[in-house]
């Protein structure tokens, strides 16, 4: 347990803490800082310069233009799916590797799971651009039993971004069940419990801080991109793209627009933070 | 804990305070805007800072073969720094970082450069290829302001109507086949990701429906933007995709995921040469187009290296290259005879003036109506860039 | 906790049919990139190595390797030093707001690179810039440590937990000074976290492109910008896939000394 504070480890404390707090504030909260100040300024429509006249109106329209609710909706229902997606397949698969198959096959299966996090995601969107083709593979592979490729649209988008970032859910969830002392499932078995009960009294609460941690990744990355979306999005836009459309031209109205993901993620954030996610990342 | 929070509290307003002043002092400087043009030119800095077109300013390091910038390095000793831009819009933020000394900017950005301040006005007496360029290309709406120049014009391009030969059946003559008739591909049509894109419905309507009274695809009153718009949303419903870059282009044609709409004649070639049945027609609309330029910036810390990679650029053998490599109508009438292909001024229509009076080439919408109406307020690009992101919904 | 047989075969089955989806759109960049299809058509129209022999010269391609290896290098580092220290307050010491060092260091990863991307450009612009320093390879990294630093602070930070604090303090009692403690016992302890740590840190940045995007100056392009451009490039995505698989195969080996060096900690921890 950490130790009760004194004069000496209290200077040890600062001098811990201090340089990367200053960095994070410095580096970094001061840039947001500076970003959602400017959200209050206005734009010079033909120029793009920033005129810095402090006003609302950039929040205004935001709040009053429907397509902008409906874009955040959208980005929103994406970046859940994607997380629902990403820990209904880590959780069968990480209990696997962690609890199931032997010894000597979780480090390769590991290896296996981290390896496409170093091939670039680019490289990956646009393979997956190839494999939902009219002509793709998945198209091809669906054929023979009557059925479509989904095309580009909302569905590639959350295929895609699940794929993209299931190694992030994997890892904290394997870790997790790897943790889970075997004298627990043992107790929980001599105390009469079925399986499936060991599975839902034990198992289940153990791993739901590292499901919430994986979904801090998942659902913040999904609410965020926009070169997913893209790539194989089709007609889709999302609120990273609005946002990136709008950086070039007017600063201050994607600042604003900004606003909506910080206000979502950090909401995210506090909520999972309850959970004991954060700790467990 | 509170006291604490509120101190935490304290420091951050206070840090940003200390930012705003620092970005309050930045923005100081309220001398006469545009900057001036050099009279002579002096000895080069060693460096210039260029935005280009991917494909603009090529050194060889993406195919040896294709290198006229070492050339250029070794001649003038200027040392090119390239950033590689996507859209318009990057081209117009990135020159505001003030860090770049030249920039081949398109229309819909030049005018804005213009406005702002950003781009100076440039002495064509120091480029001497400039000479060479195509009349029609000099003293444009998009490239001069007040009788000068802003820029060399360095090529040409309009955008074209592709469809696939095998699904489209009747050869379409009439942008009306991705607009009115857009249904009849539902969910295979494609059109250009821009908010500039809106003046092909413009242009469209502009015959199509005469009531409107649009005369020129850029100069668009609320009501004709409306229309548009409300055009454009109708053919949200049947477009599989909008595209931005040539390889999204090139798989959605190859694949069949698109069948119609807008192109450039150089993604039509590559589409070709991927063997996918493909053609590429001038409507009897016209087109839309693009011309680039190169332009300097007013805060260039290398004007002297600028100038001579203007005329370098468009001196008639590099001209040539480029045009040939990114795939556009050559702006030096000399680069034609250089050309590895002999044709290719031909295929892209680069001496063919009658060709280019049917391309509206891409300029920057502005309040001040374009085709010279003193009645009515025509709608900007902030505006245009809003309607854009409703069209997508 | 018993399984039965059938639930281990069908645990088995998903796993296996969940990586396969993962290598599958792998497995066809390897395949595109001897594929004669300069557009990725599918299936492939013929073989060919002129992809490879093109991308083996690519200067480019080499340089913008160079820089992303430079960019990582030097934000692992830093995120290695700041993360640490993060850890080691948090985890050794009880102060006010502790909980809320571990929420603000996560900010930076979990709010969208866009964001934090155009963030980091807007205030360079205003701070660096009038002081003389210019965007750059230093601004990249200086955008990538700050995302990375939660990697390392979560890596250490797991591996704290592990440790017991008696272990230090007997070493305190047994007269050795905090930077003997902490070069002898600690130390040791943690290398192989930091490592796992480091190693992720340095894969987030040599895979961003968002925020490398915005801080990024003139001719500063770390690979994943040299891909970007030239997937939009004329006759350059064939070249790019070459790279894509070359990393893909080269990926193996990072991942691999990182598994076998924290084989106790489940590997690297996000």
């Amino acid at each position: 347990m950490p130790a009760a504070p004194t004069p000496g480890s209290r200077l040890r404390l600062t001098a811990l803490l201090a340089p990367p707090l200053l960095w994070l504030t410095l580096a970094y909260l001061g840039s947001l800082a500076v970003l959602l100040l400017s959200a209050f300024w206005a734009t010079d429509s033909f120029t793009s310069d920033v005129v810095r006249t402090w006003n609302t109106d950039n929040f205004h329209e935001l709040l009053t233009t429907p397509v902008y609710r409906t874009i955040a909706l959208r980005t929103l229902s994406i970046a859940a799916a994607v997380t629902v997606v990403d820990a209904l397949l880590a959780l069968p698969m990480a209990f696997f590797m962690a609890r199931v198959a032997g010894r000597g096959w979780r480090r390769p299966l590991l290896v296996a799971v981290l390896t496409p996090l170093w091939a670039g995601y680019l490289v990956k969107a646009y393979a997956w651009r190839v494999m939902l083709g009219e002509n793709g593979v998945v198209g091809a592979a669906l054929a023979p039993f009557g059925l479509h490729g989904p095309g580009y649209g909302t569905t590639a988008v959350v295929i895609v971004l699940a794929y993209l970032w299931l190694p992030y859910m994997i890892l904290p969830v394997y870790a997790a069940l790897e943790r889970l002392p075997e004298r627990m499932l043992e107790a929980s078995a001599d105390l009469g419990a079925g399986t499936w009960r060991t599975l839902r009294s034990v198992v289940l609460p153990a791993v739901r801080p590292a499901v919430l941690a994986g979904s801090v990744f998942t659902f913040s990355l999904s609410l965020g991109d926009y070169l997913t979306v893209q790539i194989v999005g089709g007609k889709t836009q999302l609120l990273g793209n609005v946002i990136a459309s709008q950086v070039t031209l007017d600063l201050p109205m994607a600042a604003a627009l900004s606003a909506v993901p910080v206000v979502l993620i950090v909401c995210y954030l506090a909520a999972v933070r309850r959970a004991g996610a954060l700790d467990s990342l | 804990m509170r006291k604490r929070k509120m101190s935490a509290w304290r420091s951050a307003a206070a840090i940003c305070a200390l930012l705003l002043t620092a970005a309050g002092c930045g923005s100081g400087n309220d001398d006469d805007k545009g900057g001036h043009a050099p009279d002579k030119l002096g000895k080069g800095e060693g460096k210039v800072n260029i935005i280009a077109w991917a494909g603009y300013a090529e050194d060889g390091s993406n195919d040896p073969k294709v290198d006229w910038v070492h050339p250029f390095e070794k001649k003038t000793g200027c040392q090119v720094n390239t950033k590689t831009a996507g859209t318009s819009d990057e081209m117009v933020s990135l020159m505001k970082t003030g860090q770049y000394d030249t920039v081949s900017a398109s229309g819909d950005a030049t005018l804005r450069l213009i406005a702002s301040g950003d781009a100076a006005p440039v002495n064509t007496k120091l480029v001497p290829n400039y000479r060479d360029i195509f009349p029609a290309l000099k003293q444009q709406p998009f490239n001069s302001k007040d009788g000068r120049m802003y820029g060399i014009p360095h090529g040409r391009g309009a955008n074209l109507l592709m469809y696939r030969t095998d699904k489209v059946t009747s050869a379409p003559d009439s942008w009306r086949a991705v607009f009115d008739d857009a249904a009849r591909y539902d969910g295979h049509v494609t059109a250009y990701d821009s908010p500039i894109y809106i003046a092909d419905a413009a242009l469209y309507l502009m015959q199509a429906k005469p009531s409107l009274g649009i005369k020129n695809p850029y100069a668009l009153d609320q009501k004709q933007l409306d229309a548009a718009v409300a055009l454009l949303k109708k053919q949200h419903k049947a477009v599989g995709e909008y595209w931005s870059d040539y390889q999204k282009e090139i798989t959605a044609f190859k694949g069949g995921d698109s069948v119609i709409g807008t192109t450039w004649q150089v993604i039509a070639n590559l589409t070709k040469a991927e063997k996918a049945p493909v053609k590429a027609v001038l409507p009897k609309e016209g087109a839309t187009g693009w011309s680039d330029t190169w332009m300097v910036s007013a805060k260039a810390e290398h004007p002297n290296c600028a100038y001579k990679w203007l005329d370098w650029i468009v001196s008639p053998k590099v001209n040539a290259q480029v045009a040939e490599y990114f795939g556009e109508a050559p702006s030096n009438r000399k680069a034609c005879a250089e050309t590895s292909a002999p044709d290719h001024c031909a295929i892209f229509h680069a001496d063919d003036e009658k060709y280019f009076q049917r391309v509206h080439f891409w300029t920057t919408p502005i309040k001040q109506c374009l085709d010279g109406r003193k009645d009515a307020d025509c709608t900007d690009y902030a505006q245009w860039t809003r309607a854009w992101t409703e069209v997508k919904g | 906790m018993r399984i039965s047989r059938t639930a281990r075969v069908a645990l088995c089955c998903v796993t296996a049919a969940g990586l396969a989806i993962v290598y599958v759109p792998l497995l066809l960049v390897l395949l595109n990139s001897v594929n004669t299809d300069r557009s990725f058509g599918w299936p492939p129209s013929g073989f060919t190595g002129r992809w490879w022999r093109a991308a083996l010269h690519s200067e480019g391609a080499r340089q913008a390797l160079l820089t992303s290896l430079k960019a990582g290098l030097a934000a692992t580092a830093i995120a290695l030093v700041l993360g640490t220290l993060a850890a080691y307050a948090v985890h050794r010491h009880r102060f006010f707001g502790r909980r809320t060092v571990s929420f603000l260091l996560v900010l930076p990863i979990a709010l969208p690179g866009i964001v934090s991307g155009i963030a980091l450009n807007a205030a360079f612009r205003t701070v660096l810039d009038p002081i003389g320093i210019g965007f750059g390879l230093f601004t990249v990294v200086v955008g990538h440590a700050t995302f990375c630093v939660v990697i390392v602070f979560n890596n250490v930070g797991a591996r704290l937990r592990r440790i017991a604090p008696s272990l230090a303090e007997a070493s305190a009692d047994l007269g050795a000074r905090p930077w003997q403690t902490f070069r002898y016992v600690t130390f040791p302890a943690m290398r192989s976290a930091l490592f796992a740590g480091g190693l992720l840190a340095f894969a987030l940045s040599f895979d961003e492109i968002v925020v490398t995007t915005f801080t990024a100056g003139p001719g500063t392009r770390t690979l994943p910008i040299w891909i970007y451009e030239n997937l939009a490039r004329p006759h350059q995505a064939p070249v790019v896939n070459v790279v894509a698989a070359l990393l893909i195969l080269a990926s193996v080996i990072p991942v691999y000394i990182a598994q076998r060096l924290s084989s106790d900690t489940a590997g690297g921890r996000l």
